[in-house]
């Protein structure tokens, strides 16, 4: 699979990564390079097959549908670059 | 009185409930190691002296008063991926910033409530995303080895593996009794190939992720680095065991590991599988790799030749499942809730310039790769086909146990190498992890146990597969490899 440069400016949007062109330039051969390693996927028949979900065979264990934790907006705050009573500050989003 | 930072993490624990020495006179004499070691080591990005010596001085009194815990008084350090409460935890990534948890990992609190004390945060490959520790935002990390080329000591610095490349070499320097890592494709047995120790990767499930930083989440796992196959196993039994914040941690009883250390091999059946015999691989490893059958062997164990048939397909299907999963788990930073915030235009500009100064490149590159593979029209085509594969490769072993018990290779195809010199090159970075990523595919258990020394003199490991959640038998046939190998401690202090 060869990546052009367009392809990786999408992806980059995408990832919400701002690249410079020279990055731009650079990721084009590696992810070309990682993609068309990653293509020998291709020999192996899969039909059948299906996706692996789980180590051992075991049921996912389930728990009462009740409120076990909460009553910590200062905690989830305490980390936030920018805040104003208890809510996260970000830059104006409507008009 | 003797070096107490040389003793392995049971004669220390001997040592204390023997009253020898005291919790606070040994964590005193890692802060002093560290001290001296760290500006050369860089394994510590955090020391925590203060918070060491109080708990060092609670572990004290509890020794006084006969109510000591399990690793009562015991001082580690913890992988800078593990969150620790109100102490700083940057996963060595910028966009984490100052970033202190207000909650503890459950890996880490189950170590501390044994009674465990904490010296430090220890450095890593940026998220664990690196296989030499040359990805971290505080640097890389230098390992205590230095090889020997044409009968010349060489200085070069090496790396200590990656992604634990902190915790593999503060095992190794001596500065700590052993360390918290993470492991998903190698990033704990390869670290602990390259130095001289021992590594772990449980059973997907055996330890609890919350409060790990997530990497990739349906293949890392918790486990121990430490100096000797005893060690590893004491520490792996007070990190694992059920958590009710993690539905994949299983809700399975942890063994007395280190009771099983001494039980031996009589009867067990080792499998050799074919395909690890892998193109180039060097002759000092096969005969590392001869060598650890017939240890085995001698030890009573039968040696059955396998096949992996999917095994060449582990890594390039790791590089699919690996970077989607990182995509999806990185798109959390984004400068709003926590960590580095680099201010925009508007929001979308806030999240794209926060990421562009935030990540380093080699995560940049996983990302990008993890959202190309999993965008609109590719689904099918990369993660769902990996997903197959992994089911392939995870029947592969379970066709093999119905013949074998567990599964001896070789842990990486080479020894230590310099900094830089794999840097250049993304794929050859990753062929590092070549012998050590099918068992994160397949989820199984896997330990690292040091076998021999490399032409160049440096330490290289043995890798031992086991069945899921059957680590006992992998601490038993790595305590055989371990008795005939003997211990390789780091051969000259030229930090100090």
């Amino acid at each position: 699979m060869q990546v052009d440069e367009a392809t990786v400016r999408r992806i980059a949007r995408l990832a919400r990564i701002r690249i410079t062109d020279e990055e731009a330039k650079a990721l084009e051969g590696e992810l070309s390079g990682i993609l068309a390693w990653v293509e020998q996927l291709g020999e192996v028949n899969t039909d059948n097959v299906p996706p692996m979900t789980r180590v051992a065979d075991m049921k996912l264990r389930k728990r009462e549908d009740v409120v076990t934790d909460g009553e910590k907006a200062d905690d989830i705050i305490a980390n936030a670059p920018m805040t104003e009573d208890h809510y996260f500050v970000v830059p104006k989003v409507v008009e | 009185m003797t070096d107490l930072t040389k003793l392995t993490l049971a004669e220390a624990r001997d040592g204390l409930v023997a009253k020898k020495f005291s919790a606070t006179e040994l964590t005193q004499a890692f802060i002093k190691a560290i001290d001296a070691a760290n500006p050369h080591l860089n394994a510590y990005v955090l020391p925590t002296p203060e918070h060491a010596l109080a708990q060092a001085k609670a572990s004290d009194e509890r020794l006084a008063k006969g109510t000591a815990r399990p690793l009562e008084g015991l001082p580690l350090g913890n992988k800078d991926l593990f969150c620790t409460k109100g102490i700083r935890t940057t996963a060595c990534s910028r966009i984490l910033d100052d970033f202190k948890p207000t909650y503890e990992s459950t890996v880490g609190q189950n170590l501390w409530d044994a009674g465990a004390v904490m010296l430090g945060k220890l450095n890593n490959d940026e998220f664990a995303m690196g296989s030499s520790n040359e990805t971290s935002a505080f640097g890389p990390v230098v390992n205590p080895w230095r090889r020997t080329r044409h009968g010349q000591k060489d200085n070069a610095k090496l790396v200590p593996g990656g992604s634990s490349g902190g915790s593999s070499a503060a095992v190794s320097a001596n500065l700590c009794l052993g360390a918290t890592a993470t492991d998903t494709g190698g990033s704990i047995r390869q670290p602990a190939a390259l130095t001289g120790t021992v590594g772990i990767k449980p059973t997907y499930g055996r330890c609890s992720r919350w409060g790990i930083v997530a990497f990739a989440s349906s293949l890392d796992q918790a486990g121990p680095i430490a100096k000797t196959v005893r060690d590893s196993a004491i520490m792996l039994r007070h990190m694992a065991g059920p958590d009710a914040k993690d539905s994949t941690c299983v809700d399975l009883p942890v063994p007395d590991y280190e009771a099983e250390v001494a039980r031996g091999v009589k009867g067990l059946r080792v499998g050799v599988p074919k395909e690890y015999r892998v193109d180039g691989m060097s002759a000092e490893v096969d005969a590392l790799w001869q060598k650890g059958i017939a240890w085995l062997k001698d030890a009573g164990a039968t040696i059955h030749d396998i096949s992996l048939p999917h095994t060449k397909y582990a890594l390039p299907a790791y590089y699919i499942v690996a970077p989607a999963e990182c995509s999806s788990n990185l798109a959390r930073y984004d400068g709003v809730r926590y960590g580095l915030r680099v201010p925009g235009k508007d929001l979308i500009d806030t999240y794209e310039a926060t990421r562009a100064a935030g990540f380093g490149k080699e995560v940049k590159r996983r990302v990008l790769i993890g959202t190309y593979v999993l965008s609109a029209g590719y689904y099918d085509a990369y993660y769902l086909k990996a997903q197959k594969v992994r089911t392939l490769i995870k029947r592969d072993f379970d066709n093999a146990w119905s013949d074998v018990d567990v599964v001896l290779t070789p842990t990486t195809p080479s020894p230590a190498f310099g900094f830089g010199e794999k840097a250049g090159d993304p794929i050859a970075m990753y062929l590092e992890d070549i012998f050590t990523v099918t068992v994160n595919m397949a989820g199984l258990p896997g330990i690292s146990v040091p076998a021999g020394l490399s032409g160049e003199g440096t330490p290289m490991g043995l890798q031992l597969i086991g069945k899921p959640f059957d680590e006992g038998t992998l601490f038993r046939a790595a305590q055989v490899i371990e008795s005939a190998a003997g211990r390789f401690p780091v051969p000259e202090r030229w930090w100090a």
